[in-house]
């Protein structure tokens, strides 16, 4: 009996042990260590960062083969770890200011990256399911965090449910193909499917619920029914880490799943993440346009997004993966800093969440309307932002591999949402302002927006890194 | 082996009697009581197949916290059972034909189905067990050794599961009177009594 290596989960182990000695911390500094906490939360995460990125970039397995690490899982990792971050800096301020700042909420987010970082590294069915109810169970908590609204109980409450509902879906699958193949391990599983048989067909269904049951966690078309009502019923410092981190962890697992174990089943998979990708992209875009509440909008707005990254998915090669890695990257930051305006939209203290609030913006916060402006132009994909980049190597990707409808109804699809993106552009300059929001918006927002509207701004200077990152991270991936 | 058919055939009729007696029974609490007695049966079965571990996992689980909890919340819940037994004959064609259609639909399963030619055989192959080595035993080899990141993964899912339920349903209340061990201890003599000269007939 040998020890298995610690070395490459140890970005995990580290913030599994920080984010208990940060709950210690909480319970016996007791209430108004929040802030503390928080801090010392993002502390933790940037070493987990600086672990992840200090490890051997060649592919490690331990665990007896349920955990890995590669090139692909520390490009994910960083992004995750990146958009916790990012959303637990701009919380800190709306937390205290609605009275939620509870020390378990940082603690909380911990917990959830770790169970973040466990999915984009599981090398095992048994192991996805794992990490993936480490993230499920945090995320259902904080959703239901504002314990005294009706609203945010009510989508804790749904998004459990519907939760467990998926999870149940997954698990279905993941027997049916462990009862079809006889492993759980990815590199059995990709071992049986190398040869090019033919596949039984109860193998098939297995999978098809197995992608179902991921769909779910992405909230892709048909499986986003949840998405606007979470979305808008959570706190929105919530609703800004749901946006970010799990949607990127959740992509990563997906390309994981589909690429490793069932690389051999493309035929079989790409049609499903076709029909996905469509959908989410057309329902992202129509959808969104009668939406008045700001966050229902963004929920949408991240439904075609994740409707994007599939497409390059479903192109199923290098340079797909390569784009959706891109489009997670620059998802991420666009996200995170839209957010971060609507968490700095209130009137008088109070929070407002409509878009109509957003009216005539330009003229009580030019830089805040600018910053915005920035984003939903990006969103939109206008060049030379960097929403048009991620865009543009998704359907390269898409090309490349034939799929030439789908990219065609994708960019037609990035035409009718440019319509809202536009609309709350138009609204901001050209609308008398009909409430002045509050003034100042607080360091660490400031902060956060500058360097995502900067990142946006300029990803075309200094893409050349993220781009050949990604790209090694999709060869290390697919050519196995 | 009469024995063992004897306790076969025991256990298996005590755990229809009891389960049974779930449903007809009138009062919730015997209903549950019923459930611990049809769930220390059901473990007594898998203890006759082999299957100690299980059978040690149902009467932990199953009758150590989950019946027990069914006990609580039966007790604490005002239902009027008595008025929920009138609905059920409402209920009871819809139910029934539920029923008939769910043992029909087994019936047809049951009586198309064919397995594959040299399925039975790897069916039947027993399990290669180590000499002396029960299951629990094999059980916990492996889960310490090769299973270890799954185990300790799931302590943290229980870990969030037990701050998600401290989050969501903690609240500190004020105007709490609580006991202070130290106080009370510490209190000097002076302030507790009071030796006073009550002179007769007058009171205090």
């Amino acid at each position: 009996m040998t020890v298995p290596s610690l070395l490459p989960a140890l970005p995990e182990i580290f913030l599994a042990c920080s984010a208990m000695a940060l709950l210690m911390v909480g319970v016996f500094r007791g209430e108004g260590s929040t802030r503390l906490v928080s801090v010392l939360s993002v502390v933790a995460l940037l070493v987990t960062a600086a672990l992840v990125l200090g490890a051997g970039s060649e592919r490690t397995v331990t665990f007896n083969g349920q955990f890995v690490a590669d090139r692909f899982s520390a490009f994910m990792k960083v992004l995750v770890l990146i958009g916790s971050a990012l959303s637990l800096i701009v919380a800190m301020d709306h937390l205290e200011r609605e009275q939620i700042d509870r020390f378990e909420y940082p603690v909380l987010i911990l917990f959830a990256t770790l169970g973040m970082l466990m999915m984009v590294s599981a090398n095992d069915l048994v192991a996805v399911y794992v990490g993936l109810e480490t993230q499920s169970l945090a995320l259902y908590v904080l959703a239901a965090f504002r314990r005294d609204h009706a609203r945010s109980s009510e989508a804790g409450l749904k998004y459990f449910v519907l939760g467990a509902l998926s999870s149940g879906i997954l698990l279905y699958g993941m027997s049916l193909v462990y009862g079809f193949a006889g492993t759980t391990s990815f590199d059995g599983l990709a071992r049986l499917f190398g040869h090019g048989s033919v596949p039984s067909v109860g193998l098939v269904v297995g999978l098809v619920f197995v992608a179902a049951g991921i769909a779910f966690k992405i909230s892709a078309v048909p499986f986003h029914m949840w998405t606007p009502d979470v979305y808008e019923g959570a706190p929105t410092p919530v609703t800004t880490f749901f946006a970010a981190a799990p949607k990127i962890a959740a992509v990563a697992l997906f390309i994981r799943v589909l690429t490793e174990p069932f690389g051999g089943l493309a035929h079989q998979w790409q049609q499903i993440v076709w029909v996905t990708a469509l959908g989410s992209m057309l329902l992202g875009a129509f959808a969104a346009i009668g939406q008045t509440n700001i966050k229902r909008l963004m929920a949408y707005s991240s439904i075609g997004n994740v409707g994007y990254a599939l497409v390059g998915l479903a192109a199923g090669n290098e340079n797909g993966v390569q784009g959706v890695m891109i489009y997670m990257a620059v998802y991420l930051f666009m996200t995170v800093g839209s957010f971060t305006i609507v968490l700095c939209m209130q009137k008088d203290g109070r929070s407002v969440e409509d878009i109509a609030d957003l009216k005539g913006l330009s003229r009580t916060h030019p830089l805040l309307a600018l910053a915005m402006a920035v984003f939903m132009f990006s969103m939109a994909g206008i060049p030379p932002l960097a929403g048009f980049f991620s865009k543009l190597y998704v359907f390269l990707g898409a090309i490349e591999a034939g799929l030439y409808v789908l990219a065609v109804l994708g960019v037609l699809s990035s035409v009718v949402s440019a319509f809202y993106y536009l609309r709350i552009v138009k609204l901001m300059y050209f609308d008398e302002p009909v409430v002045a929001l509050d003034r100042p918006i607080g360091m660490g927002a400031t902060a956060v927006l500058a360097g995502t509207t900067l990142f946006t701004l300029l990803f075309i200077v200094f893409q050349t890194p993220i781009v050949a990152g990604a790209a090694t991270a999709a060869t290390s991936l697919l050519a196995r | 082996m009469i024995v063992h058919a004897l306790a076969f055939y025991l256990f298996s009729i005590v755990m229809i009697a009891s389960a049974v007696m779930v449903i007809l029974s009138r009062n919730p609490v015997h209903s549950v009581l019923f459930l611990i007695l049809c769930f220390f049966n059901a473990a007594g079965l898998f203890l006759l197949i082999g299957a100690e571990f299980v059978a040690m996992i149902l009467v932990i689980v199953y009758v150590g916290a989950v019946a027990v909890l069914f006990l609580f919340v039966v007790m604490m819940l005002d239902i009027d059972f008595a008025e929920l037994r009138g609905q059920v004959m409402n209920h009871l064609p819809v139910g029934l034909l539920v029923g008939v259609i769910l043992i029909a639909e087994l019936l047809v399963a049951f009586g198309a189905w064919s397995s594959a030619p040299g399925a039975s055989g790897i069916a039947l192959a027993p399990v290669p067990t180590a000499e002396g080595v029960s299951n629990t035993e094999a059980l916990g080899r492996i889960i310490y050794t090769d299973f270890v990141y799954l185990f300790q993964a799931a302590g943290i899912v229980l870990l969030i599961a037990m701050i998600g339920a401290i989050v969501l349903t903690l609240r500190s209340r004020v105007g709490v009177r609580r006991q202070s061990v130290a106080r009370q201890v510490s209190r000097p003599r002076e302030e507790v009594v009071a030796v006073r000269k009550v002179p007769t007939r007058g009171g205090v």
